[in-house]
């Protein structure tokens, strides 16, 4: 299929939901009384806490530490004390509980000293990026990965361009598009320092040609190569991959990343906190969410201190939230139900969509007619519904053969299915049925890998056993000569020793398997 | 409170099997209006007869096989199938005929493999390829279109002829005849050459007389269905593509005993066959290539069961001899994935690599 710059393969023509919180400016929400923090708001290991209940905190401050490389620290957005560090609802598809610390404001929003400010140019670049880690920032788009990993393009990393993602391809989220336009010049001097970063040439921000107005904004304020591109309003444009082909012509290889392909691509939202972060010290502790579906009278853009719990977002939109129904977390393609209004704003949390149902909830699903709808508008060339027949009967060798991983989860089949058939639920399905078997694989392996050692062990000490047993008949049967034991004794006792030791390695062996995944 | 739990995405498009359906249905009433207009009313008796035997087959099997009656039954694919069979009876064939086709092609064709989206023969082809070699006295008996008889059969003729039998019927022998397709096949078996068969009234412009303007009604809904969206291009442009270049390509080496690509395209089920028999999607290849090679196929059959094969139109053979080949056309075109590069083949498809997300 196409190959130009400038498009992408598939994709849908959606109605934009957008009008009702688009011409708003971005308002900032109070601080709550109570703020939950999960320690996990991103990709990789979760965060451990340095704090303790009764602690104080001021806003800014750290209060969980990332221990592990890819991992995030996270900051109390406002003064307070620590009143727990327990298991809360948190926004995630699961709707399984996890650890927070929660912080009760004492209105008095003290700030944390800020780290100096500091200019990027002159900065040692591991330097720079531990600041970015040290900030807390994670991929605020929605997908939440460590942001300076990815500024860290390691040995073999060839980057050349970087893409910032202002494509917000999703109906009814508009918080990058107010971004954009009122913070234009953040967003810009944080892609400055990506670019520095990772040692690229070219920066290029993407920005659909729905948003004249972010593009404008952007366009004034871009300076020292930047630039700003325009591209099809055609969803998922904002898809990673879709993006680097409409920007560069690249394919990211399907095993890749996208600095495979030479590029580093970052959401304008986290170019906009790298820049505060850099520049002005300031720790990740806010972030701007779209709140907006047919639950809630006035759709707005809300700067909101992350930890707020969803209801006192809802609450503070007018809405009802004994009568909410349904939140949806993310847009209305991609995202996910939230379990509980507690959940609070964590800092992947893009847009709340409030009581939005599916509209085709009265269809009944039909079989698959093969119609080929699905086909014509997968953005990743794959065959959908040959995934989903296999999906279904949970051949799982033959979805992975029609490259299940390949999909990008973004619903453009099963919205164009006449046969009303969730494709996209049944690939995330299928997904998680293979990652359960491979973490269930690898479980028994490790615990084969570990009887078998034992059981390798348990024959050596019995072969041993016996070897100094025929010795010592031996040695009664027949003694030795003179000038033998000395040498016999020294040999004996070397090879003790070195038994001892290989025994003590392989135990070490033995028991950090079963730390490792326990 | 316990919260609503939607599952994303929560919008959709306002597609649905019956409204395919139901547009497949609009885009054949130019080709129903023309047929009646040239051929008599014979054809609308046949319709609503099948329409009545496929919806209650339809019902009768859902019942049998322990699934959700009305969903399917008002999916609308039933009453395309009945259809799409009568279009290629002679709309002048005993009642039987038809209800026997219909029952074959419900029951047989689609239930007993399983229904709707599982058949692997279209259903309405496979009604007719059995009724052709079962019946081919009543199958082959084609009235000519009025311009050419000077009769034109009637509501009440038509019934009584399909009903009752055409005993009695004195102008019987004026209405029937032999069709284009026939005329040409067992003429040049006789050895004469295309222009002097070409001479005889049944033949018009580029086709048959009536035949011609119904291809071209079939042309012309096959165009809106591809405006709507229900058909791709691939199989028509395929299918009609490769007809065209086969006949071309022998009528140009032997003009006598070959005739015209035009004569093809407008003749018998080419039309019908192109833009809605051969662009069943539950029987056709799926993917955007593999509906180039399944639709060059079906065209490419049919010129060969034309010229050199024992019937004298061969779009039934060729769209069910092609239904056999799909699944192997399918395997063999999954498309490139994206991000596969164009150096793997197509069976390179194996990969753990989680997405990297979006920002
Ligand atoms: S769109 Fe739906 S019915 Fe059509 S081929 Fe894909 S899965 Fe099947
Ligand atoms: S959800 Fe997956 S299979 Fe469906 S269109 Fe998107 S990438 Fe293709």
């Amino acid at each position: 299929m196409s190959t130009r710059t400038g498009d992408f393969p598939g994709g849908l023509h959606l109605d934009g939901h957008k009008t009702p919180s688009s011409g708003r400016a971005v308002e900032t929400m109070p601080v709550p009384p109570l703020l939950v923090f999960p320690l996990h708001q991103h990709i990789g290991e979760p965060a451990l806490p340095v704090v303790e209940v009764g602690e104080s905190v001021l806003a800014g401050q750290l209060i969980a530490h990332a221990e592990d490389y890819v991992s995030a620290p996270v900051h109390a957005s406002t003064s307070g004390r620590v009143v727990a560090i327990e298991k809360r609802p948190v926004p995630h598809p699961s709707g399984l509980p996890a650890e927070c610390i929660v912080v009760e404001a004492d209105g008095e929003d003290r700030q944390a000293p800020c780290e100096a400010p500091g200019d990027f140019e002159t900065m040692d670049l591991s330097a720079l990026r531990n600041r970015i880690r040290e900030a807390g920032i994670v991929g605020m788009g929605g997908a939440g990965f460590p942001t300076f990993i990815k500024l860290n393009p390691g040995p073999g990393g060839d980057i050349d361009t970087v893409v910032l993602n202002g494509v917000e391809c999703e109906p009814y989220i508009t918080c990058d598009d107010r971004l954009m336009q009122e913070r234009a010049a953040d967003i810009v001097s944080g892609a400055l320092i990506i670019r520095h970063a990772v040692g690229a040439g070219r920066c290029v921000i993407g920005v659909e040609d729905n948003k004249p107005k972010a593009a404008a904004a952007l366009r004034a304020a871009a300076r020292d190569g930047v630039t700003v591109q325009t591209v099809v309003t055609r969803y998922p444009a904002g898809g990673e991959k879709q993006l680097i082909k409409i920007l560069t012509g690249r394919e990211v290889p399907s095993d890749g990343l996208p600095l495979n392909a030479g590029v580093v691509v970052q959401n304008v939202a986290t170019a906009a906190a790298i820049f505060h972060a850099v520049s002005e010290g300031r720790p990740l502790i806010s972030r701007v969410v779209t709140v907006t579906g047919p639950g809630v009278a006035e759709p707005r853009n809300l700067e909101v201190r992350l930890g707020t719990p969803v209801a006192d977002v809802l609450a503070h939109c007018g809405a009802d939230t004994a009568a909410v129904r349904a939140v949806v977390v993310g847009g209305a393609m991609m995202g996910f139900a939230i379990h509980d209004l507690a959940s609070p704003v964590v800092k992947t949390t893009n847009c709340l969509l409030v009581d939005a149902v599916a509209d085709d909830a009265d269809q009944p699903q039909m079989p698959c007619i093969r119609c080929g709808a699905c086909v014509e508008v997968c953005p990743q060339l794959l065959l959908p519904q040959q995934l989903y027949w296999y999906a279904s009967v949970r051949d799982f060798d033959k979805v992975q053969d029609y490259s299940l991983f390949d999909c990008i989860e973004c619903g453009c089949c099963n919205f164009v299915c006449p046969s009303h058939i969730p494709l996209a639920s049944y690939f995330r399905f299928a997904k998680n049925e293979i990652w359960a078997q491979e973490r269930e694989r690898q479980r028994a392996d490790r615990a084969r890998e570990r009887h078998e050692f034992n059981q390798a062990r348990k024959e050596q000490e019995e072969r041993e056993r016996q070897e100094r047993h025929r010795r010592k008949k031996a040695r009664l049967k027949d003694p030795p000569d003179e000038a033998a034991p000395a040498d016999s004794k020294k040999a004996a006792v070397q090879e003790a020793l070195k038994r001892a030791q290989a025994r003590k390695e392989g135990l070490e062996a033995g028991t950090e398997g079963t730390e490792d995944r326990g | 409170m316990a919260l609503n739990r939607p599952i994303a995405p929560l919008v959709h498009g306002d597609h649905s099997v019956r409204g395919v359906m139901v547009k497949v249905l609009y885009a054949l009433v130019p080709a129903l209006l023309v047929y009646v207009g040239f051929f008599g009313f014979g054809i609308l008796i046949h319709m609503v007869l099948a329409v009545v035997v496929a919806v209650a087959a339809e019902a009768v099997m859902l019942r049998l096989r322990g699934r959700p009656v009305r969903p399917f039954v008002t999916d609308g694919s039933a009453p395309v199938t009945a259809m799409l069979l009568c279009f290629a009876l002679p709309p002048l064939a005993p009642w039987w005929v038809t209800v026997v086709g219909v029952l074959f092609a419900i029951v047989v064709a689609k239930h007993l493999y399983g229904g709707l989206g599982n058949n692997p023969f279209n259903p309405a082809m496979a009604g007719y390829v059995l009724l052709l070699v079962s019946f081919p006295l009543p199958m082959t008996t084609w009235p000519v279109a009025f311009t050419v008889s000077g009769e034109y059969p009637g509501p009440l003729v038509s019934a009584a002829i399909i009903f009752l039998g055409p005993d009695g019927v004195a102008s019987w022998d004026a209405i029937t005849g032999a069709t284009p397709l026939d005329l040409m096949k067992t003429q040049l078996g006789l050895n004469q050459v295309v222009p002097e068969i070409a001479a005889h009234p049944v033949f018009g412009d580029f086709g048959g007389k009536g035949w011609e303007w119904l291809a071209n009604a079939f042309f012309l809904g096959g165009l809106w269905l591809l405006y709507k969206k229900v058909i791709t291009w691939h199989i028509p442009v395929a299918m009609l593509g490769s007809l065209f270049i086969m006949s071309l390509g022998f009528a140009a080496l032997d003009p006598g005993s070959h005739p015209s690509p035009l004569f093809h395209l407008f003749s018998g089920g080419a039309m019908i066959g192109a833009f809605f028999i051969a662009t069943d999607p539950v029987s056709a290849a799926t993917s955007p290539r593999g509906r180039l090679i399944y639709g060059a196929g079906i065209g490419i059959l049919t010129f060969v069961i034309r010229t050199w094969g024992g019937y004298p139109d061969g779009v039934a053979f060729a769209v069910l001899l092609m239904n056999m080949m799909v699944p192997t056309i399918d395997y063999y075109t999954k498309p490139r994935v994206f991000g596969h590069g164009p150096q793997h083949g197509p069976e390179h498809g194996r990969d753990h690599g989680r997405d990297h997300g979006r920002g």
